[in-house]
């Protein structure tokens, strides 16, 4: 007799409000008139994501492994579910923006219709939108929440694929310079197809040891038997796999080019939710999976950190474009996820798990503020994020400028922000652990960092605007458009948690705290 | 009385008095100023009152309060201050009303608007507070980072011409120090959850023993923030550029309290917390500060740049200071900190002196000005005054701590303080000599040029004065008046009246001072482990402080 695994609905429920809504969406593209959709779509979207967040909320507290024990519901994967889902509501709210690109979106049009054909240039100014975006975005919302619950190396591969292959698409879906969208999204697509093949070698190897996909298994064979070559080599190929979903140097390079191709909002998206997510993975595979076996990975992430903060925080120095700076940024941000992630401490409490999971919160809401404002800069051919077409912005908007500074000192991790609080937390977790130098080298690219975020501070402040000098006529300072009521509530709320979890974050710390917990 | 909540006010008042400046609407400048002054005013209040209120024989800690923060990290905004911390809210207390005075008419000079200006000088008095004030290290550390972001905006926003390279380099230079200090910071709280309960509270921290080599590396991050922010030679490159940038508002604030929290920090943290380091370092920051005595009067000497080499003799000054604060003994570190206050009163003149020149002169180079005493005597004699309790002529201000710190640091660092001692003499030869340049000999550059226009502000005045005088041979007498170099405004004497009253007062009964800052000083000495009578107990120290007092 066959028995039917055990399935709480309950631990479910945030991934089926998630998934369901990805597939009403599929149908609604199928059946509901073209003019309807997008609000349909977005409702939709909403709808999905809110009770995802919702419904983790409600779950708090809860710790079983459900599924047959595929899916692990605990305090650290519905922190990281509930981080997913409000800011991937955030972004849906993002990609509904209707008012700042003249033609009504910052998606294209019809995605089939070749760049530069004739149709392509009627297309141009049709309000028409690739509504796909919004079921798209949600399977992605939904494989990223699966992502950090994953109990098996097997469920975390089908989660990453459901993640990334949406995520591809709408990479490519731009309005505006579309053929460097699209070379974005083949871009990212080639090497994500290598990442998830190193990930499913890794995940090979790891069978081939333990004879299970099991993180639990996979621990007590780690702890019976050590680290065997096999077992070692496959964490390295996972590890891999989801470093570059991470985009961790030095499993880096297509981030900047990716960033700067997608569509704002998309980049926006990844920056914040693909972050969290894939930091998810990395937390339960370390700790839940090698736990046990702690100096097989430390001096591995341990290097790495290092090499990601210096890349991140030395090539974003050059950057001349806001959305490769950013995506720079990024990088060097994972590097001091990473240091985070090295205070691990498999007898007690974690204080790298819950200074992570804060991070990771405080971060994804200020990227997410950043790329929402750089969707307001526009000139005649989109948004304007070439540098020097920031210089004196503030003269010309004082409030989007001091927003842009407040996100920037914080990505700078100047105290008073969240960027401040979530810095101090990881490296109290390193140093706590011993692990003062990586903390040192954390501090010191963080100076540098800090050098090109004030630079553009300087430039909004302290330069004249451009196209006000005789630069050449054609040069033209760009405009900041008036921001809908969507692009506003996320402002408002990134900007309003990047002050608060600065200035009194002791209550969403308390929730990180009584959150670090992984069923083992 | 003493439950009274005066540090507290004494952050918010300012802060809330910046967000009402910072929201007024265009056309209401006046208000804003008058709103900024009535502030800045009621914090000197405040501060008075709160040292009504301290008891200088009390606790060594007063006026103490503590709300828990950020209970995670074992944080609370716990405010206090000892003798030393108050005298420094009281020289805050004094300076931000006479900056607000004297940036009066000249803010918006910068491209934003006067409020804004405003709105950060008093943001800025709300944070120096808290940096001061502050008995929590993370508190401390909050306050000492965040304080960067109105300076920054102040300088970037408001400063001369290179005002942009400044900012930046002002901000990275601190920011890297901030930073290397958290790493302690945080090495700090993991040392003390390692012996108990981890905390951030001054008191628990300086009640645990670290061990000699845990001590030597949290020293230096601490150490190093410090010396960049008091600055000591070779961390000192970001101030010269940093004050002859800043608007003259920002620049007395910069040099006279910002600054300040270097040396406060040394004799804060770096010694009560890390005796053995402390002492283990010492010699070694006592060359940098000799060095820095030396190497920056040499290098004021050669600047053609008011702003500049009033910002190089601070730097030689903060070497005085440095080498009172690691010699140890309670005259030597009495006398630094008075010298801290001092310094604060002394060189804010001169910066306010300089920048009155500079508003009418058009140029910042000394080649520019001559003769100005001819026109405008009482201009002049600030300036001299300024310019004397800069170089410690006895019964100016600095003569007291300066006098302190070298017959306090003798007993101890005979050869350090021998070799400090002629930085005295440079001192006199710079600020003499800017004295003369500019104040007397034959009229330059403006004084001499009546037919040229007053050059706009930034730029060089006209080389070629002497040769337009004939063009002009006709101008009346009226407008020959005009072209004179005005002499103090009533504003501006009743900017510069308190100072001038201060040098004066304070250099000739500095005794209320001293009592006020001794038993911290006591108490931060014995911290360190040094003898409070100094190596050799025949020095009388009280002797010694009566005969600097009279």
């Amino acid at each position: 007799m066959i028995e039917a695994p055990d399935l709480s609905l309950a631990g479910l429920s945030p991934l089926l409000f998630l998934f369901g809504a990805a597939c009403v969406g599929v149908l609604i593209e199928a059946f509901a008139p073209r003019d309807t959709r997008h609000p349909a779509q977005v409702a939709v979207a909403l709808v999905g994501t809110v009770g995802g967040f919702v419904s983790t909320l409600l779950l708090a507290g809860t710790r079983e492994v459900t599924a047959a024990g595929a899916l692990a519901v605990d305090g650290a994967g519905l922190f990281l579910q509930a981080t997913i889902a409000g800011l991937g509501a955030l972004s849906i709210l993002l990609f509904a923006e209707r008012g700042l690109d003249p033609a009504r979106s910052s998606f294209v049009a019809s995605a089939a219709v070749p760049a530069g054909s004739v149709r392509d240039r009627e297309l141009l100014t049709s309000s028409r939108v690739q509504t796909e975006v919004y079921p798209l975005a949600t399977f992605a919302i939904g494989g990223m929440m699966l992502f950090v619950a994953a109990n098996d190396l097997l469920v975390m591969f089908v989660a990453l694929e459901v993640l990334s292959l949406p995520l591809y698409l709408i990479s490519g879906l731009a309005r505006r310079r579309r053929l460097l969208s699209q070379e974005a999204a083949l871009k990212y697509f080639l090497l994500g197809a290598f990442a998830s093949g190193f990930f499913l070698y890794g995940l090979a190897l790891v069978y081939g040891a333990v004879g299970s996909v099991r993180l639990s298994d996979i621990q007590e064979a780690v702890t019976d038997e050590g680290g065997g070559t096999l077992l070692v080599l496959g964490l390295a190929l996972l590890l891999v796999g989801l470093m570059f979903k991470a985009s961790v140097a030095p499993f880096h390079s297509w981030t900047p080019d990716v960033y700067q191709g997608a569509p704002t909002p998309v980049t926006a998206f990844m920056g914040a939710c693909t972050k969290v997510a894939a930091f998810g993975a990395i937390l339960r595979l370390l700790y839940v999976g090698f736990g046990t076996d702690e100096w097989t990975w430390r001096p591995l992430i341990y290097g790495i950190a290092i090499v990601s903060m210096v890349v991140g925080a030395v090539l974003g120095l050059t950057q001349t474009d806001l959305k490769r700076m950013l995506a720079y940024s990024s990088i060097a941000h994972a590097g001091f996820l990473l240091t985070g992630v090295i205070g691990f401490d498999a007898t007690g409490d974690s204080p790298g798990l819950s200074a992570t999971l804060f991070y990771l919160l405080a971060y994804g809401l200020t990227t997410l503020g950043a790329f929402a404002v750089l969707t307001m800069v526009r000139d005649g051919d989109g948004e304007a994020t070439h540098l020097s077409q920031w210089a004196g912005l503030a003269r010309r908007s004082p409030v989007l400028a001091a927003v842009m500074t407040l996100f920037l000192l914080a990505l700078a991790g100047i105290p008073l922000t969240s960027g401040f609080t979530g810095k101090f937390a990881v490296f109290r977790a390193a140093i706590d652990d011993g692990a003062w130098p990586l903390a040192v080298v954390a501090l010191l690219t963080s100076a540098i960092a800090a050098f090109f975020y004030l630079r553009v501070v300087v430039l909004m402040y302290f330069s004249e605007p451009a196209g006000s000098s005789a630069a050449g006529g054609s040069l033209e300072g760009p405009t900041v458009g008036v921001p809908g009521l969507p692009t506003t509530i996320v402002l408002a709320v990134t900007a309003a948690a990047t002050l608060v979890l600065g200035v009194l974050p002791g209550s969403v710390l308390d929730l990180a705290g009584q959150a670090a917990r992984f069923v083992g | 009385m003493s439950d009274f909540p005066f540090l507290l006010l004494m952050i918010v008042v300012p802060a809330v008095g910046a967000a009402v400046v910072a929201a007024l609407p265009r056309g209401r400048e006046l208000l804003g100023k008058q709103i900024s002054l009535g502030v800045s005013l009621l914090v000197l209040l405040l501060a008075v009152l709160a040292t009504a209120a301290f008891d200088a024989g009390g606790d060594r800690f007063q006026l103490t309060s503590s709300v828990s923060w950020i209970e995670d990290f074992g944080v609370s905004f716990a405010l206090g201050v000892d003798g030393i911390a108050l005298v420094m809210l009281l020289l805050i207390g004094v300076l931000v009303p006479v900056v607000v005075g004297a940036s009066w008419d000249d803010a918006p000079v910068g491209t934003r608007s006067t409020t804004t200006f405003f709105a950060w000088i008093l943001l800025l008095e709300a944070m120096m507070v808290g940096v001061f004030a502050a008995t929590d290290v993370f508190l401390f550390y909050v306050f000492f980072e965040a304080m960067l972001v109105p300076m920054y905006f102040l300088i970037g926003s408001f400063g001369g011409p290179r005002r942009q390279y400044a900012a930046v380099k002002f901000f990275l230079y601190s920011l890297v120090g901030g930073l290397i200090m958290l790493a302690a910071v945080i090495g700090l709280y993991v040392v003390s959850a390692q012996q108990g309960e981890g905390s951030f509270a001054f008191e628990v921290l300086n009640a645990i023993d670290i061990d000699p080599d845990v001590q030597k590396l949290l020293f230096l991050g601490f150490f190093i923030a410090f010396a960049i922010k008091a600055p000591l030679v070779p961390l000192h490159t970001w101030l010269p550029d940093a004050g002859a940038e800043a608007p003259i508002g920002g620049a007395v604030l910069l040099v006279g309290v910002l600054d300040k929290v270097g040396t406060f920090g040394f004799i804060r943290y770096c010694l009560p917390l890390f005796p053995d380091a402390s002492r283990d370092f010492a010699p070694y920051v006592l060359a940098l500060a000799v060095a820095g005595v030396l190497y920056a009067a040499l290098l004021a000497m050669g600047q053609s740049d008011m702003k500049r080499l009033v910002s190089y003799t601070s730097i030689a000054h903060f070497g005085f200071i440095a080498l009172g604060i690691f010699a140890f003994t309670t005259e030597s570190l009495t006398g630094a900190v008075l010298y801290m206050v001092n310094h604060g009163i002394a060189t804010g003149l001169l910066f306010l002196v300089v920048g009155m020149m500079i508003a009418r002169g058009g140029s910042r180079r000394i080649a520019d000005y001559g003769g100005v005493a001819a026109q405008a005597p009482a201009f002049a004699g600030v300036f001299l005054i300024a310019g004397l309790a800069s170089l410690a002529l006895p019964g100016t201000n600095s003569f007291v701590s300066e006098f302190l710190v070298l017959i306090g640091s003798y007993p101890t660092r005979p050869v350090f303080t021998i070799i400090a001692t002629v930085g005295i003499i440079l001192a006199a030869l710079y600020v003499l000599l800017m004295y003369q340049r500019t104040m007397h000999g034959p009229a330059r550059g403006l004084m001499a040029a009546p037919g040229a226009a007053r050059p706009a502000a930034g730029e060089p005045a006209p080389a070629g004065g002497h040769g337009t005088t004939t063009a002009t041979a006709t101008a009346t007498a009226t407008t020959a008046t005009a072209r004179r170099f005005a002499d103090l405004s009533r504003r501006e004497i009743a900017v510069v009246a308190p100072l001038v009253a201060l040098i004066i007062v304070l250099g000739v009964y500095p005794q209320p001072l001293i009592d006020l800052v001794e038993p911290a000083v006591a108490d931060t000495v014995s911290d360190v482990g040094g003898d409070p009578g100094g190596v050799t107990p025949d020095v009388d120290q009280n002797g010694a402080e009566t005969e600097a007092g009279n």
